[in-house]
């Protein structure tokens, strides 16, 4: 493979696996192009050095838009099943939709031992936002970025539209989850026996250092891995798609590249189609489990 | 993986759906399919107990259908046997009837029998004087004779 070809497809995959930030640059910052700001101001960023160099307090507009835009999907259309006061039998898509919501309720009462009004919607929620999020997975990896570039007018813009293959959106569902943990861990068995929990389990008041050690990591892994595990699937599910299109305009003979790539785009977008809705399902059941174990005893 | 502001976006983004979930959709479509559900258990329930009904009333009229040929066959044997009486009856009046008739009958032959017998024994009696008058050629005292008269049309 000639240099150039690996120069092209690497940053063919760089620019695809950067999302575009708007964030505040300080006051003399030398940006991308050689360019010096000269008061500090919100931009988005020209590379993904700028977009780190950004900090903390900056934002992922395409993901986070996304996902914002995703849920107002979910939302939209369940609201409006739920509104519609269905007399007779269900259409087709109010079945779909009331078939949805009878499975997760269905997975929620058989883990649940306590009644809890939140975890059924919170369950749903999960559920359809994540398997919407993935989604996007499929659509085809260069379509809505030449789209958002052509409409902009800006060839280098950066444009993520999976956003669960964004850690910060897996986190930030999986951070929610963890503070409810929390939150009826403690209101169910009250502060001391939460801390309890993490300080006499599993070996005995002797070995206090141990066992917070032992079940403060067993806590902070549930919200680790379930954001992890989403991302990384979905990530890596995205890298691939990637490579697979970096085949497409590969050397290899223009049309054996193609139809090969092709080919095998259309194989991986079939097996992937599991891997959203597992990735999905996955979630929402560690969520209802890590929920109904909150509101246990032990 | 470097982690900014998203975050926390998504954090409050994720709240307000659940929210939104929890107030406006969840409880309405599990109320609905709940209203759903009793609404078609009441109609299978309403449905079985019309088949029962259907059933019931079915049997009920197999049974009055039943009743009303019984009824119908007694009825006919009774016309029956009624009819046979009469029959009889009335072959026993007829009977009597030509009976009577016939001995009537046979009265008046008698009767018209022994009136014409006496008509002739009492012309063979005349005739009888009237030929002894003419064997005899003198009249014949017929009160000196009555008695030998009788006798004679008493032997006729």
């Amino acid at each position: 493979m000639a240099s150039g070809t690996e120069l092209t497809s690497n940053s063919y995959l760089q620019h695809h696996l950067q999302n575009l930030v708007l964030g505040k640059l300080p006051e003399g910052y030398e940006r991308a192009g050689g360019h010096i700001v000269e008061h500090s101001s919100w931009t988005f960023a020209h590379s993904p050095q700028e977009a780190l160099d950004m900090g903390f307090w900056s934002l992922n507009v395409d993901t986070m838009g996304w996902s914002i835009f995703l849920g107002m999907i979910f939302c939209f259309f369940f609201y409006r099943v739920a509104k519609k006061v269905e007399s007779g039998a269900p259409s087709g898509f109010a079945n779909l939709i009331e078939m949805t919501v009878e499975f997760v309720n269905k997975n929620v009462n058989d883990i649940m031992t306590v009644k809890n009004p939140l975890i059924g919607p919170l369950a749903l929620t999960i559920f359809i936002w994540i398997t919407l999020m993935n989604t996007m997975d499929i659509v085809p990896v260069d379509l809505l970025p030449l789209i958002a570039q052509f409409v902009t007018g800006n060839e280098h813009l950066y444009f993520k539209v999976v956003p669960t293959t964004d850690p910060n959106i897996t986190f930030g569902l999986s951070l929610g989850v963890f503070i409810l943990i929390i939150y009826y861990s403690i209101k169910m068995k009250g502060v001391g026996g939460f801390i309890g929990e993490l300080a006499f389990q599993p070996f005995g008041k002797y070995m206090i250092p141990f066992n917070l050690i032992l079940e403060g990591i067993g806590l902070l892994a549930k919200p680790v891995s379930l954001a992890l595990r989403l991302f990384g699937n979905l990530y890596a599910g995205e890298l691939i798609f990637l490579l697979i299109a970096t085949l497409i305009g590969s050397a290899l003979p223009y049309f054996i590249g193609t139809i090969f790539g092709g080919a095998l785009q259309f194989v991986w977008a079939v097996f992937h189609i599991l891997i959203i809705l597992l990735q999905a399902f996955v979630f929402m059941m560690l969520t209802i489990v890590y929920l109904a174990m909150a509101h246990e005893h032990h | 993986m470097n982690f900014n502001a998203t975050l926390i976006g998504q954090l409050v983004t994720f709240a307000i759906f659940v929210w939104f979930t929890m107030k406006f959709v969840w409880p309405m479509l599990l109320k609905q399919m709940e209203e759903r559900e009793t609404r078609i258990a009441d109609g299978l329930a309403a449905a079985e107990q019309g088949q029962k009904d259907f059933a019931e009333a079915q049997e009920k009229s197999s049974a009055e259908i039943n009743k009303g040929k019984e009824q119908a066959a007694t009825i006919i044997a009774q016309a029956q046997k009624r009819h046979d009486e009469i029959v009889d009856e009335a072959k026993d009046d007829a009977k009597a009837e030509s009976d009577r008739i016939k001995e009537n009958a046979l009265s008046e032959i008698e009767q018209e029998k022994e009136k014409a017998r006496q008509e002739l024994r009492n012309q063979v009696a005349a005739l009888a004087i009237a030929g002894a008058e003419q064997i005899l050629m003198k009249e014949v005292d017929q009160a000196a004779h009555n008695e030998v008269l009788a006798k004679i049309s008493q032997q006729l």
